[in-house]
């Protein structure tokens, strides 16, 4: 019973890890970049959700407007950030983007207060019973059900659309694609929103979940997004929605087995070195 | 006076904190994200030891080589992962180490250990001795940076791969420079636990490690003299602006920011490019 438990909320965490992994996967699969900066649209979507909730009641709503609002944000980070240093070695753009996230979580303490915002009343939160005797918040439901739908039309879209076939061939050979006349620049900008919107869902939702809000709230995250996508290896996308998946299992049994010895992030990391250092370039790459 | 000799004993292991990583990440070119755990590692070995009734000075070199030791571990790491891979993964090794201090009582657990012996001189005598050590691993720096190995250093941080087929021994070289930067990083910890007998793991996490490569980044890659200037300025400006202090991470992530963003050569480059435009006039 602990077993299933345990892997059950694992999953539950493991499936808001995949909402914010997929859009920095996706950016490193175009740009070759270390997206740091985006937890900082993953804390974003957290207020957004939590204002606009609790000043319209909707949480549909806020949802929708946190996704919209802070995919264009991204598209903004894009465009001022990281389109002028594209050319330069790869640590100036991991450096520049670590600055760029320090900045702005600095900045929603000094606009939002250190305290943090949580819900007026909550929404989503009576439990709901499962197969084998165990209870689930709604929202728990929520997360898992929709991360995966969110996943499927994804995986849908890039398969059996132009635009998507345009990223993937741009991902695989950007050169080889421009001369087939895609726009590298609308490619860019597309991945940047939808990577940024799935991450304001994923804050959305962790609010709900831990109902609160804070200035930090995306400092772990931030970090163990890019674990996620060492593992998955680099630029793969069902590589990063596995290891976030097996990451949030590991997660959820290691506190139990080996909370004494070590937290919950450092069996996150330990796990991500003892791969890396079996299987250099990640648990799922090809070769 | 007290308050300068409290400035200046700051700035010093900063500077020898910086420059340990400048070896590393500026001569080697291998990026470390995790460089605070070594600073970590020497301030809990020498804080331990001392408490444990060992003196100050010979706890120095235990710190020194402990630090040192993990240090080498690691760069066998950067001998199997590269880049980006290796940036993540000295990140984990950051974390790893702030998860198993947090975790052990014998360590002071999350309280971090208080009351750690005074260094066994008196505070003008300490500061000396930081400046003079500090001194020292600039001269160190400038030497290593002249000398043959400084030019292999360059080679494998220019292009890795040409530098094996040249025949350079790269596994050998960067794990001399990990165990250099990592062995001088311990010192700066040592000292850093002594100076203000109060550690714990949060002053070694992640931000402390983004907070020393921002003063290599903004003094210059590489450069001996601009990581010094921008060790120097940065480590001490919160103590001088106390409004700074509120805003550090605000005024350290924006600093990154820019710097990257404008000039990723750093204070260096920048003098370097306004000489050049003299020169041309």
């Amino acid at each position: 019973m602990l077993y299933l438990e345990l892997a059950v909320q694992g999953l539950v965490q493991g499936s808001i890890y995949a909402l914010i992994a997929l859009g920095l996967t996706l950016v490193y699969g175009l740009l070759r970049i270390l997206h740091v900066a985006h937890a900082a649209l993953f804390t974003l979507g957290g207020y957004l959700g939590v204002l606009v909730t609790n000043a319209t009641g909707s949480l549909t709503l806020a949802l929708l407007v946190a996704m919209i609002l802070v995919g264009l944000v991204g598209m903004l980070v894009y465009r001022l950030c990281y389109q002028p240093i594209l050319r330069k070695p790869p640590f100036v753009a991991l450096i520049a983007s670590i600055g760029l996230f320090i900045v702005a979580e600095e900045g929603f303490r000094i606009v939002f207060g250190a305290q943090g915002l949580s819900y007026a009343s909550p929404p989503l939160q009576e439990p709901v019973s499962l197969f084998g005797g165990i209870a689930l918040k709604q929202a728990e439901i929520a997360v898992m059900l929709g991360g995966a739908a969110v996943l499927a039309v994804l995986g849908w879209l890039a398969g059996h659309t132009r635009i998507g076939v345009a990223c993937q061939a741009t991902v695989s050979d950007p050169a080889m694609a421009e001369s087939f006349g895609i726009s590298l620049a609308k490619v860019r900008y597309l991945n940047f929103f939808i990577g940024s919107a799935l991450a304001a869902a994923a804050g959305v939702m962790v609010a709900l979940l831990n109902n609160l809000v804070e200035p930090g709230m995306g400092s772990v995250p931030s970090y163990k997004a890019l674990a996620i996508i060492v593992l998955g290896g680099l630029g793969s996308v069902p590589g990063a929605v596995a290891a976030a998946l097996v990451l949030g299992v590991v997660e959820s049994f290691g506190t139990i087995y080996l909370g004494d010895l070590l937290d919950r992030d450092a069996i996150a990391f330990a796990f991500m070195i003892a791969v890396l250092m079996l299987r250099p370039q990640g648990l799922f790459a090809r070769g | 006076m007290e308050y300068e000799i409290t400035l200046l004993t700051t700035m010093a292991i900063s500077v020898l904190f910086a420059l340990s990583l400048n070896l590393i990440t500026g001569f080697c070119g291998q990026i470390s994200l995790g460089h605070a755990a070594f600073l970590g590692i020497g301030a809990y070995t020498s804080a331990m030891l001392t408490k444990a009734g060992v003196p100050f000075l010979a706890a120095l070199p235990a710190a020194m080589a402990l630090a040192g030791l993990v240090g080498v571990v690691v760069g066998l790491a950067s001998l199997r992962v590269r880049h980006d891979f290796l940036a993540i993964t000295t990140m984990g090794v950051g974390f790893l180490f702030i998860g198993v201090v947090r975790q052990q009582e014998l360590l002071g657990g999350a309280m971090g250990i208080s009351g750690i012996p005074a260094p066994g001189m008196d505070k003008p005598a300490f500061m000396a001795l930081t400046l003079g050590l500090a001194a020292a691993t600039a001269l160190l720096s400038f030497y290593v940076k002249r000398s043959w190995m400084g030019s292999v250093f360059n080679a494998v941080a220019e292009d890795e791969d040409t530098s094996r087929v040249l025949g350079i021994d790269v596994p050998r070289y960067k794990l001399v420079a990990f165990a250099l930067g990592t062995v001088l990083a311990g010192l700066a910890g040592a000292l850093y636990a002594h100076h203000l007998r109060f550690i714990g793991p949060d002053s070694f996490g992640f931000i402390e490690s983004v907070s020393v490569l921002t003063m290599v980044v903004v003094g210059g890659i590489g450069s001996v003299y601009g990581v010094v200037c921008a060790a120097a300025v940065l480590s001490v400006l919160p103590l001088w602006f106390q409004f700074i202090d509120d805003y550090k991470l605000l005024v350290y992530g924006g600093l990154l920011f820019l710097m990257m963003r404008y000039s990723p050569e750093g204070l260096a480059g920048l003098v370097r490019r306004l000489r050049q435009r003299r020169a041309m006039a």
